[in-house]
């Protein structure tokens, strides 16, 4: 391999890499970590995020940002709870196109039409639910629970999604669609690409995502709360950053967002191992944010 | 003369590629230097490095005069005030707090050195782009620049106001200013230019006098023989293929009616803001109008949908390449899909790429290619959609003169094959080269039409023509 493949192998997988070197530095220190079991959980544990994120990379890479779906998957799990799994997919996918209808049709900028849904799907979740949390009925508990004895479902869910937004982003027209939005909203306007009509359909993925995310949830706890996945909007917009994916749109990828949910989910574990006080890990965890984005920028020069 | 700037053997590697190899360059007071080049010959980039923005890995420059660089892309914020951004940095202060009357007394002074009428309290925002390069400039001279490094200044400027930035020019010369200039209009380097040194491949190849010719110029930048400059292959018209007809929208353009027939270049000239661009857009779908009507083969156009002006067989080149042609982020090969993105043909997409000898591969990222090749790829997307009328609007807008000829050549083959093209063009020589009839607009009307062979006289006589309403 030349030294440009070499770099470009590198420029491109800086969050692979940076993965590798974390769980090499965590496994030194806590042998533990390298435990089947526990890696199985950490997968499990990023399952979550990393579902609501691959909807998120769907919205970044198109230029947009999606503050909703922390919302939206306790809304969705919620309704999923008190009626039946599949619907709160479809209220999920609904709240997503209704956040799309506000920012191509209103022409609210993404951040606030989402800020917007992120309090309406809350509320919503909290009346639904009458402030109680409520129990999963089978199909949802199913989601959250082991195949086969080391064989987690969440695991193979995220897994499925990984695959399905592969293909999205890189073979079909929708995909390639929020590629050139999130490059050049007017160049792709000019191009006779209906950009209305695509944020539509773009939002509404994302909210989708997040519903699935929202029933895995709450499938692994076996109930739904008022109060589920309050701030994972964060940390599913972070696994898409530490991914490599512009915030300014046009750039990211299924992988690095699957490397990036990786990242926080091995990074949580590895400091509960190494019996970092909670406090302490939300600091870190920052850190290791900061220091993703930095090192990207400092790439991109 | 005094030399202000000495630059010998200046080497610069970006990588692997050598984007300046050993280029001398002096800098004399009271002397216009033009940089020529096409694109890609290093000119931005020994401006970078004279600047200190780049450094350099051999080679010397000398001088003590500072120096001040007024790029393309403007540093101005366009929220302050005029006085505000001359004073950017170094704000008149009192008891630690702005001192605005201090600003206000002496921005005029400033804005005269330039001849500049504005308000000082005016926002940046608010004006025009001539304007605010002023602006650039009054700044640099207030920071006494002995320098003054103007990079395209006037690819955005309208004809007047090119006119006024070049006395500009010659008056800073006269107070001894040493001045830089690079531009790709072969007809303002003739006007002020005291020195010209021709830039290739990141190598001087010349250093020519003020009397050079256009075509001594055009061969040192390119590096070979030029056969023509506009080599325009004229058609049979046929059936008409775009027909404006009446096309209204208040306070913007009124009642244009232009024809193009299948085979036929029509050019529409005028001033900038004659309405040209905002025709060529409603035309093709981007934005409404209130009344006429559009046709493409026959077929009338449903308004502001772009879609179905695209199905009907309508391209538009949008004027701002970068803005609106290009997803800077993407490859050459997604930017050429764009349009096409239903049958993804791998086969003729890299056809296309060979045949309009786009200088990069398909997978390479588009920002990387030249302002001519990026062009080329803008085309491109347009070719493989397969369309019966192409509208160009300044198609060759900062494009190196090789890259343009193959640009002519395009509309050629395109309207050999029985196509129809709409040139849109500030560049005069340009539009009476290229197009087979001229109409020109003025005040958002049509001024009149002029067969092929006008002279830039009778179409400017067009342009500046006061229309009563």
């Amino acid at each position: 391999m030349s030294t440009i493949s070499i770099r470009k192998y590198a420029s491109e997988n800086g969050a692979l890499a940076g993965l590798v070197v974390l769980a090499l530095v965590i496994a030194v220190m806590q042998p533990a970590f390298l435990n089947a079991q526990n890696l199985l959980n950490v997968g499990v544990q990023a399952a979550v995020i990393a579902i609501m994120a691959f909807g998120m990379t769907f919205v970044v890479v198109a230029g947009g940002i999606d503050l909703s779906v922390g919302s939206i998957a306790a809304l969705a799990a919620m309704v999923g709870a008190l009626t039946a799994g599949p619907i709160g997919l479809v209220v999920g996918a609904l709240c997503g196109l209704v956040n799309g209808a506000l920012i191509s049709y209103g022409k609210l900028p993404p951040f606030i039409a989402t800020l917007a849904m992120l309090s309406v799907a809350r509320g919503l979740t909290l009346v639904f639910s009458e402030g109680q949390p409520h129990e999963t009925d089978a199909l949802v508990t199913f989601l959250g629970s082991n195949l086969a004895p080391m064989v987690p479902l969440p695991l193979l869910l995220m897994l499925a999604f990984f695959g399905i937004t592969g293909l999205i982003l890189t073979r079909t027209n929708l995909g390639r669609r929020m590629y050139a939005i999130g490059g050049n909203e007017e160049a792709a306007k000019l191009s006779g690409i209906d950009v209305r009509r695509q944020k539509l359909w773009i939002y509404a993925l994302s909210g989708l995502f997040a519903a699935a995310a929202g029933l895995v949830l709450a499938g692994r706890l076996g109930s739904a709360g008022p109060q589920a996945a309050v701030g994972y909007e964060l940390d599913a917009i972070a696994a898409v950053v530490i991914g490599g994916a512009s915030l300014s749109g046009g750039v990211g990828r299924a992988t690095g967002t699957l490397v990036g949910a990786l990242v926080l989910a091995v990074l949580r574990n590895g400091l509960n191992l190494l019996q970092v006080p909670p406090f302490w890990q939300q600091v870190v965890i920052g850190a290791v944010i900061a220091l993703a984005a930095l090192l990207d920028s400092l790439r991109r020069r | 003369m005094k030399t202000l700037i000495t630059a010998r053997g200046i080497t610069k590697h970006f990588g692997a590629t050598k984007a300046l190899d050993g280029v001398d360059l002096d800098i004399n007071a009271g002397e216009v230097h033009v940089l020529l080049g096409e694109n890609g010959a290093g000119k931005s980039t020994l401006v970078k490095v004279l600047a200190g923005i780049h450094g350099h890995d051999a080679g010397t420059i000398e001088g003590h005069a500072s120096l001040a660089v007024i790029h393309q892309e403007l540093a101005l914020v366009p929220e302050l005030s005029v006085a505000e951004n001359l004073f950017l940095n170094r704000l008149p202060r009192r008891f630690g707090f702005v001192d605005r009357a201090e600003m206000r007394r002496r921005a005029p002074e400033l804005l005269d050195r330039v001849g500049l009428d504005v308000d000082p309290d005016a926002k940046v925002r608010d004006l025009g782009i001539a304007q605010q390069q002023m602006i650039e400039i009054a700044r640099a001279l207030d920071k006494d620049a002995g320098v003054l490094i103007l990079d395209e200044p006037t690819a955005v400027l309208t004809e007047t106001e090119t006119d006024r930035l070049l006395q500009i020019m010659v008056q800073l010369r006269q107070n001894g200013v040493g001045l830089v200039f690079i531009t790709h209009h072969l007809d303002e380097i003739q006007r002020v230019a005291d020195r010209i040194t021709v830039l290739r491949d990141g190598r001087s190849v010349g250093v020519l006098g003020p009397k050079a010719t256009t075509r001594h110029m055009i061969e040192l930048m390119v590096g070979r023989p030029i056969d023509e400059q506009y080599p325009r292959a004229r058609q049979r018209p046929g059936q008409p293929l775009l027909s404006i007809e009446g096309l209204t929208r208040r306070g913007a353009f009124e009642d244009i009616s232009i024809e193009v027939h299948a085979g036929e270049v029509v050019g529409i000239a005028g001033l900038v803001g004659a309405g040209r661009t905002e025709v060529a857009r409603a035309a093709f779908g981007v934005d409404g109008y209130d009344h006429g009507t559009v046709e493409v083969d026959g077929k009338p156009l449903r308004r502001g949908d772009v879609q179905a002006a695209i199905k009907a067989g309508l391209g538009l080149v949008p004027e701002d390449r970068k803005g609106q042609g290009l997803v800077l982020t993407a490859t050459v090969g997604q930017n050429l899909e764009l349009v096409t993105l239903g049958d993804r043909d791998q086969k003729r997409l890299h056809d296309i790429a060979g045949k309009l000898r786009i200088k990069g591969r398909v997978e390479q990222p588009v920002k990387e290619l030249s302002g001519g090749n990026q062009q080329k790829v803008v085309i491109g997307k347009w070719l493989l959609a397969d369309p019966k009328v192409l509208i160009l609007d300044e198609p060759t807008r900062g494009v190196d003169v090789g890259a343009k000829v193959e640009i002519y050549e395009l509309i050629n083959r395109m309207t050999a094959q029985g196509r129809a093209v709409l040139l849109v063009s500030s560049d005069l020589p340009e539009v009476i080269g290229m197009s087979d009839r001229v109409v020109v607009m003025a005040h958002g009307r049509v001024a009149g039409e002029l067969p092929r062979g006008a002279t830039q006289d009778q179409v400017m006589a067009l342009a500046v023509q006061e229309i009563s309403a």
